[in-house]
Parts: C-alpha cells; sequence; structure tokens
C-alpha cells in the first residue's frame, strides 16, 4: 500500500504533509506531557523488531500461500497510539530513504494511510473499548482476554486497512493520476484489502496473543489483575472458532460487495462516453502546456518540420508531445547517456590510479 | 530468508555508499535534502501529457549520480517496490483514454499511452533523487538536517536508535528464520502453530533489552538529546546549490526545452 512520488500531485502530497506532520506534532506533545523519554529505546527497538517482522512469511493454511504482520495495530497495542504513530512514521521514513518503498514526497500520505489509521483509528474506536469490554466474560478471564485480543486485532486490521485502501484510492484520483475512476479504482483496491486484512489481523492477533500470555503488563489496556483462572478454551480452539467467524462474516461481506457488482464494468463500458479525461484530467492551461512558448515552439516546428507526414492529429493535441519534442527528448536522453559513460570513465581510471 | 538477507544487503550497500567522499557528499545535508524536494514536487507536477518537458528532468539525477561516484545502475533494482503500484495505475490509461495525440506513420500515439509512460517515468525520476539523497548523506547527518529543520527532537532521536537497531533486528530474526527453515525442512514459512511464539518470543526479548539500553544511555548522560555528526553552517556554496536547481528546474517546468533543443535541429 506505499504509495510512490509518481502518484500523487503536488498540492495533494503537501495536504497529507501537513495532516500527519499535525498528528505528529500532537503526539510528539502527548508524549513530552507526559514524560515518557523512558520508552524512547522501548519504541525504537520495538519498531525495529516491527520492520523485521514484517519481513517473515507466515504459511496461512490450506492455501499454499503467505501473509505477514500488520505494524500499526501491533505498535498501538504495545506503546499505545501515540507512541506507535511515531514509530510507524519512522518505519515508513526509513523504508522510504533506504527501501524506495514509498516515495519520499508521498511520506506524508503514506503515514495517513497506514500510521494514522493503525494507530488512531485502530486504538481509539477498537482496541481501547473492545479491550475494556466485557464481551466473553463467560468463558474465563484468560479466554476472555485472549478472545477480545483476537477480535481486536483482526477488527482492527480490517477496517484501518479499508481505510487505507480508500485514502489511496481518493489520493491518487485526486491527483488526476489515473484514467481509472474512482469506484472502479475503489471497487479493486477494498476486496484485495479485505483478505489481506483477515489474514494480517490474525497474525498480529497471535503475537499479541503469545505477549498477553507470557507478560500481559506489556500491552496497553490489559487487566493485569486478572488471576490465573485455567480457561475452558485453549489458545487454539478460540483462534478456530473466531477464523471461522471472521471467514464467515467476510466471505458475507465480500459475497455482499460483488452482489453489487462491477464497479470496473460498469464503469468501463456502461460510462463510456461521459470522458473520464474530463473527470480527472489536471487543467492544462494551467499547468503551461499550451504557453505562449510551446506555441511559438509549435509553429516553428509546423514551419520546419522535416516529415509532412507527422503531424498533430487534432489542433488542440498538447504541443510538449511534438515531433520535435520527441527528438529534443532523444537528444536529453543521449546527454545523459553521455554524461554516465563519462562519469564511468573516470571512476575507473580512478580506481586504476589508486591500484 | 531471502528478502531478509537482501534487506540486510541493501542497508550495508546504502552505508557503505554514504560513506564515501566526493562533491556531493562534502554538501551541506540541507542543501540536498531542500533539492531533492524540489526536484520531485517538480517531476511530479508536470502535467499527465507533457512527456517531454519531463524527459529533460533527467539530467539532475544523472549529473548528480556522476558528481557523486555513484553509478546510475545501482539504483535500479529498488525500482522492484515502486513500478509495481505505479504500473497498476497506469495501465488502465492506454485502455480508457484514447485520445489520439500524434501520430508517427501508421502508428497513432494516443493520451492514455503517453499519460502511462509519463507516470513511470515520474516513479523513475523521483525514486532517483531520493536514492542519490540517501546514498550521498550519511543517516546522522541526515537526521541533523531534519533537526535544524525543526523536526521534533523525539523524531529523530527515535530515527536514530531505530535505524541502529534495524540491523540488529534483521539479523536476529534471519538467523532465526534461518534455525526454523532446517528444523521444517519443506515448509515454505511459519507453520499456524508458531505464528505467535516466532515474534512473540523475539519481542519479549526485545523489551528487556530496550531496557537495558536505556539504563546504559542514562549511564552515558543521556537527557532525551543526541549529539549528531558536527554540521556547518550553510554557506555561499550551499546557497549557490540551491540556487542554480531551483531556477533549473523552474526553468525545465516552465520553458519546454526540448521541444526547442528539437526544432533547433529540425529547423
Amino acid at each position: 500500500m506505499h504509495m510512490a512520488d509518481a502518484l500523487l500531485a503536488p498540492a495533494v502530497a503537501a495536504t497529507m504533509y501537513a495532516a500527519s506532520a499535525v498528528t505528529v506534532g500532537a503526539s510528539v506533545k502527548t508524549l513530552r506531557k507526559d514524560e515518557n523519554m523512558a520508552k524512547l529505546p522501548t519504541m525504537a527497538v520495538t519498531s525495529a523488531l516491527v520492520f523485521a517482522g514484517q519481513m517473515i512469511n507466515y504459511t496461512i493454511p490450506g492455501t499454499g500461500s503467505s501473509g505477514h504482520l500488520c505494524g500499526g495495530m501491533m505498535l498501538s497495542a504495545l506503546l499505545g497510539p501515540q507512541a506507535g504513530f511515531l514509530s510507524m512514521v519512522v518505519i515508513l521514513t526509513i523504508q522510504a530513504l533506504f527501501f524506495a518503498d514509498g516515495g519520499l514526497l508521498a511520506l506524508g500520505a503514506n503515514c495517513w494511510n497506514m500510521a494514522f489509521y493503525g494507530c488512531f483509528v485502530g486504538y481509539y474506536l477498537l482496541w481501547r473499548p473492545i479491550m475494556g469490554s466485557k464481551l466473553f466474560a463467560r468463558l474465563g478471564a484468560k479466554a476472555a482476554g485472549r478472545s477480545r485480543i483476537l477480535l481486536a486485532s483482526i477488527l482492527g486490521c480490517v477496517i484501518t486497512l479499508q481505510l487505507g485502501a480508500f485514502s489511496v484510492a481518493v489520493e491518487t484520483s485526486v491527483s488526476g493520476i489515473t484514467e481509472l475512476p474512482l469506484g472502479a479504482f475503489v471497487g479493486i483496491m477494498q476486496p484485495i484489502h479485505l483478505a489481506i486484512g483477515l489474514v494480517e489481523g490474525l497474525i498480529t492477533s497471535a503475537v499479541l496473543v503469545f505477549v498477553y500470555e507470557a507478560r500481559p503488563e506489556l500491552l496497553m489496556d490489559v487487566d493485569t489483575s486478572v488471576s490465573a483462572v485455567r480457561s475452558r478454551y485453549s489458545l487454539k480452539t478460540t483462534m478456530i472458532i473466531l477464523a471461522v467467524v471472521v471467514a464467515v462474516v467476510g466471505g458475507g461481506l465480500s459475497l455482499a460487495a460483488s452482489s453489487n457488482p462491477d464497479g470496473l464494468e460498469w464503469s468501463m463500458f456502461g460510462n463510456a462516453e461521459a470522458g473520464y479525461s474530463e473527470n480527472m484530467g489536471l487543467d492544462e492551461e494551467r499547468y503551461g502546456i499550451s504557453s505562449g512558448a510551446a506555441e511559438v515552439a509549435g509553429s516553428i516546428q509546423e514551419k520546419t518540420a522535416f516529415l509532412p507526414d507527422y503531424a498533430f492529429a487534432n489542433s488542440d493535441s498538447p504541443a510538449g508531445t511534438s515531433v520535435s519534442g520527441l527528438v529534443g527528448s532523444g537528444i536529453v536522453a543521449g546527454a545523459a547517456f553521455l554524461v554516465c559513460m563519462a562519469g564511468g570513465f573516470f571512476r575507473r581510471k580512478k580506481v586504476a590510479a589508486k591500484a | 530468508m531471502d528478502k531478509l538477507s537482501q534487506a540486510q544487503r541493501e542497508l550495508r550497500e546504502m552505508d557503505a555508499l554514504a560513506a564515501q567522499d566526493s562533491p556531493v557528499h562534502r554538501l551541506h545535508p540541507v542543501c540536498k535534502l531542500l533539492v531533492t524536494v524540489c526536484y520531485i514536487a517538480t517531476v511530479v507536477s508536470f502535467s499527465k501529457y507533457d512527456f517531454t518537458g519531463l524527459v529533460v528532468m533527467v539530467l539532475y539525477p544523472v549529473l548528480m549520480f556522476q558528481a557523486a561516484g555513484i553509478p546510475v545502475g545501482t539504483c535500479f533494482y529498488k525500482l522492484r517496490f515502486v513500478l509495481p503500484l505505479v504500473c497498476a495505475v497506469g495501465l488502465a490509461n492506454p485502455l480508457l483514454d484514447r485520445t489520439p495525440m500524434l501520430r508517427l506513420g501508421l502508428v497513432t500515439i494516443t493520451g492514455g499511452m503517453i499519460s502511462m509512460v509519463t507516470l513511470m517515468l515520474k516513479g523513475v525520476f523521483s525514486l532517483m533523487a531520493s536514492f542519490l539523497l540517501i546514498a550521498a548523506t550519511p543517516m546522522d547527518s541526515l537526521c541533523a538536517a531534519l533537526r535544524k529543520l525543526h523536526v521534533p527532537q523525539v523524531l529523530t532521536t527515535l530515527l536514530l536508535l531505530t535505524y541502529r537497531y534495524i540491523g540488529v533486528m534483521l539479523e536476529e530474526v534471519t538467523v532465526m528464520t534461518e534455525a526454523y527453515r532446517l528444523r521444517a525442512p519443506g515448509q515454505k514459512g511459519i507453520h499456524i502453530s508458531a505464528w505467535g511464539s516466532f515474534l512473540g518470543q523475539l519481542l519479549l526479548r526485545s523489551m528487556d533489552r530496550a531496557q537495558e539500553l536505556y539504563d546504559s544511555m542514562l549511564l552515558r548522560g543521556f537527557r532525551g538529546e543526541f549529539f549528531y555528526a558536527h554540521v556547518p553552517p550553510f554557506g555561499g556554496s550551499g546557497a549557490v546549490f540551491c540556487g542554480v536547481w531551483a531556477a533549473a528546474f523552474l526553468a525545465a517546468r516552465l520553458v519546454p526545452i526540448a521541444s526547442v533543443l528539437g526544432s533547433f535541429f529540425m529547423g
């Protein structure tokens, strides 16, 4: 779900940066107020762990494919939403800088799509209410705790991923990058991320339940006063029961989604004459396509074209994409290539001189 | 596991590149950061049909890569993260936008084709620029630059610490997965029975380690602030560097250089 720079218009990227920056500011303020600098190494080690943990492949039984851990939900369950958010921001920054996973300009949007929803929405709307509730109380204290963790993680991952995927679609469409209408884009993104969310939720809950069994005090909002009552269901049974419930619910949801069908088909065939480029397109005049300089260049090109067959298909075609433009681009590309070759030559010479 | 050792290798390589010495490496980190952001913003601001305008932008990364003494090819394997989503978004364009733009003999080039290629170029160019930034700037200088730009102390300290610990954690997880794989031959990943305990064990150990780390930081006089690499003042060369490139980006954005160049050679 990491967005690349190319998928965002500068204005959208700046807006998302502003939104994420405000959240960072608020989180830093909260942490400072709590004088919680002792948390810093824990945050660093945990986020490094989550970063590495996201590269582990977990086999999904019966499918032959594998899933991964959901970072935002896990970090906010361990560190709280503010510290979790900052940790996610740091992880996303390192991913963007060192692994080119997500762009530098898109970092604000990525923080919002993955860290904000995962940490704040996931924590305040799901984790805390569910962990504080009396749900599953019949099962005995320990099993109730486990079941709540499972429910909160799965719901948290599914919902926050849906929100994130929806934001990706909206941000890309608002940026005018794709010809795909928003409805179709959302229709593709949401079901894919529903499946991913379910799997990520199960994996994340497995890790959190393990922590809960071993050191419950490490988790946020967990009642640690629970005496070790022997529970009626083992972890395995609880997991199976909840997995079945989730599969049924998830299956129902995706059926409902697909019985309201074919955003893609509808938008590709049923709406063809509406002209998508008009809906999504950038304002061409503002972006300088029909600037004076371009017109001059166009008129020069018209006069001097050496192959009369190569012409603009219609009059309002952007002058930027002219034959002379292509020739000029070729020259630029050639120059770039030469620069590379020359650089390589000098580097080899330097290495030879050193040796 | 492959992905893990690959990540470790990438981190080591980037560190090695950043530790080199060149005119670009010696530039003020704030300059490099500002120019990189400026460059990427300019690149993505080109209109989706302005292919020829965009092509000129290749010159900045190419020139800077050479000045930094880094072969351009080194960054291309990182495209595997950038291209899938960009392609997924861009591939629909030729199907949906069939407005003819240009005829080259029998071939008609549609708006969708141009916008797809432009989108991909934008992805590649912005990747090249951010790769260059990190390949020519060590992490502590970058954090010092962020600090100068008033990014909160907590965030920069966290960034440095996490960066330091990512190497440690990657190594630990690599060893664990390797051990697991040797004991469970023929399995593709971690079996469901070990989903929780596998990472959970490491998590518990790491939490204790974080406490020890904090204790040792306190013993060495940590008061919530790290002292970063020495960063000299911005200086004249930095201002010139920023100014020249900003002007060049603006010029490339406003003047269709490729078209002018092309018509000069054709006319």
